[in-house]
């Protein structure tokens, strides 16, 4: 177990080095980061102090290793654009981003898990038809579409729901939240639903699949024959069972739902990570961007290293011990 | 005990509705273990399944009836045939290694069917389970109470899964195959206990199997299947003995002996009839060495032989 955590952890190191390095080298495919500073027509012993002021003129590696070591300390310089410290931009975005992802993963998974199920107990009904139909749908339909589409539903028409920002937060500490105002609460449920729905689609098919297969187990027939009841079987017995490969998905999926909020947060001018980085993008402004994808690396590294110890948790068979 | 009358299962399919049993007819006493022997496909573990309304649809019992003690239960609905599962009928399948969820310790499993079927709170039911498991022969019953199926030997998981089938004390137990994955060596401690148990408890037993020689151990009497149907019913003795259709006399014949080693062994010339493909007259007749005209017209229900019963016109009285 031990050997096991220590193992992850050292890939999850070399995977953030690579991360970090690429990141790195965006830097030196955006341009010439003394003329971005100086302008076009600067002197060459302007260009030359600046350089070694720098540390320019130091060998690459050198370079990267002192990126990694400000990295460490949580320091990406500053925003170009903004010419505020990456770190401070990054920290106020990060609870709108985080919030919304952890809120659409809670969407996918309370609405996919329970639809999956269904769809594989009643597989013949016309409920499971329609709901695979729907989930097709999810699957197809691009984010930005699904986004338009509820805001143009629920927010032009009904006029249930604002169509954009976050409405009221509240501060809690750096943290700021929209989990305890009831207008952040409404704000809240577009974005999630738009972000959250292709991952749910994924998860019900996968649900479904995996249910119809475990159903299919020797195990199942003998707990049918030892005359459990079809409530301790389905929910007891197959959904335990199905909830491993569940796990991974999800895990990974959690990650991409942090990357991808990237299109949900354009649509609904949501103020966080992902608008930073559109933004970002529009202007060159190179630290953000780096910044931002040694973030979503970690992210994905921590994830992995969670679903990882789940495992253990949940299957038996992985917590191998002498007899 | 048990006693099954003209059972009849079909399958309705695209192309027209197979018949996996056709006119199955057996009872069971107390006490008795009846063996049910035949090729792949015959319609064993049909059988079984029929029995206790777990066939996999769109599988269906189309005719006769199922009586356990005295009650019909075939055409129960499906929760109360749910409570007569595991209570009254326990049932174990082939392969112990993956009879038991991997992700539920033994002793949770064997609990949670005990509470299931008695009335019985936690404390009573762990103690329960920890009795059927020494009484299994787990060794060290309280140690391996928490552990997990896969930290088990195979043989072992069979014994769990013997404990399960018995843990609410069934009158009937239905042995589908329960020797035929374990290693040669263990078979016969399984067979030996599923005896003892069985004697017991006063149980009736239903052992499907296609080993003979588990049969004429166990058994003392034997259903022989073909086809869906019963071709031969009688004491262990007699049909191995004396058997009285043709088809029993090849599968006797088929079996090595090591006190007879003569060349080769007897076989039996071609292969079962597909169920969609089951000829006219006596199922056995185009395998059959001693097929006579009326085996091709007209087919044979079971016909006194001796002291067994024969599906074989050759036993037709005059």
């Amino acid at each position: 177990m031990a050997a096991f955590i220590l193992r992850r952890l050292g890939q999850a190191v070399l995977v953030m080095l690579t991360v970090g390095l690429i990141a790195f080298a965006l830097f030196r495919f955006v341009g010439d980061p003394v003329i971005f500073m100086l302008g076009q027509d600067a002197t060459p012993e302007d260009r030359v102090r600046v350089t070694q002021l720098l540390c320019l003129d130091r060998p690459f590696y050198l370079q990267y290793a002192a990126f990694v070591n400000n990295a460490l300390h949580g320091q990406f310089g500053l925003s170009l654009r903004q010419v505020r410290p990456v770190s401070t931009l990054i920290v106020e975005r990060l609870p709108a981003t985080l919030e919304l992802s952890f809120m659409a993963a809670l969407f996918s998974l309370a609405a996919g898990i329970p639809m999956g199920v269904y769809t594989a107990l009643r597989r013949n009904s016309w409920l499971s038809h329609v709901l695979l139909g729907i989930s097709l749908a999810g699957v197809s339909l691009p984010t930005f579409l699904i986004g338009i589409l509820l805001i143009l539903f629920f927010s032009v028409q009904l006029g249930w729901l604002p169509s954009f920002g976050r409405c009221d937060t509240v501060q809690i500490g750096w943290w700021s939240t929209g989990l305890l105002t009831a207008s952040g609460l409404k704000a809240l449920i577009l974005p999630s639903i738009t972000l959250g729905l292709f991952q749910m689609t994924l998860i019900q098919r996968l649900v479904r699949s995996e249910m119809l297969e475990v159903l299919r187990t020797d195990y199942i027939r003998f707990a049918r024959a030892r005359g459990l009841t079809d409530r301790a079987i389905h929910f007891g017995h197959a959904l335990k069972n199905t909830l491993v490969p569940v796990m991974t998905i999800t895990g990974l999926q959690l990650g991409a739902i942090i990357a991808f909020s990237i299109i949900t947060e354009q649509v609904f001018q949501w103020p966080g990570m992902g608008l930073l980085f559109i933004q970002a993008i529009g202007f060159a402004d190179v630290p953000v961007m780096a910044a931002y994808l040694c973030l979503i690396g970690l992210f994905f590294v921590i994830i992995n290293l969670v679903v990882d110890l789940l495992y253990y948790a949940v299957d038996p068979r992985l917590r191998i011990q002498p007899i | 005990m048990l006693d099954v009358r003209d059972l009849r299962v079909e399958f309705p399919m695209r192309r027209g509705t197979l018949t996996a049993l056709d006119g199955v007819s057996f009872s069971i006493a107390p006490g008795e273990v009846l063996g049910v022997v035949g090729e792949s496909g015959a319609g064993k573990s049909i059988t079984g399944l029929a029995i206790i309304g777990l066939l996999e649809p769109p599988g269906r019992i189309a005719g006769g009836e199922v009586r356990l003690e005295g009650e019909r239960i075939d055409n129960l609905p499906a929760d109360e045939l749910r409570k007569l599962r595991g209570r009254r009928i326990g049932v174990i399948f082939q392969d112990p290694l993956t009879s038991l969820n991997p992700l539920y310790t033994i002793g949770r499993q064997i609990e949670e069917t005990i509470v299931t079927h008695l009335p019985m709170g936690e404390t009573q039911a762990r103690e329960r389970a920890l009795a059927l498991l020494r009484e299994v022969g787990i060794p060290g019953a309280e140690a391996r109470y928490e552990h997990y199926p896969h930290q088990f030997s195979g043989g072992m998981r069979q014994r769990v899964v013997i404990a399960l089938a018995l843990a609410a004390e069934p009158r009937l137990l239905i042995a589908d195959e329960p020797t035929t994955a374990l290693d040669v060596s263990i078979q016969a401690q399984i067979i030996a206990l599923l005896k003892r148990l069985a004697a017991e408890r006063g149980a009736a037993v239903m052992l499907i199997t296609h080993d003979m020689g588990v049969i004429a151990e166990t058994a003392h009497r034997v259903a022989v299947m073909y086809a869906g149907r019963i071709v031969e019913l009688g004491s262990v003795r007699e049909v191995i003995h004396a058997p009285r259709h043709p088809y029993t006399v090849g599968l006797m014949g088929s079996i090595p002996r090591i006190a007879a080693r003569k060349g080769r062994l007897v076989q039996i010339d071609g292969a079962m009839p597909r169920l969609n493909a089951i000829p006219r007259g006596c199922a056995f007749n185009p395998r059959c060495p001693r097929r006579f005209a009326r085996c091709l017209v007209e087919r044979p229900d079971l016909l006194p032989a001796g002291t067994s019963f024969a599906a074989c016109w050759l036993h037709a009285a005059a």
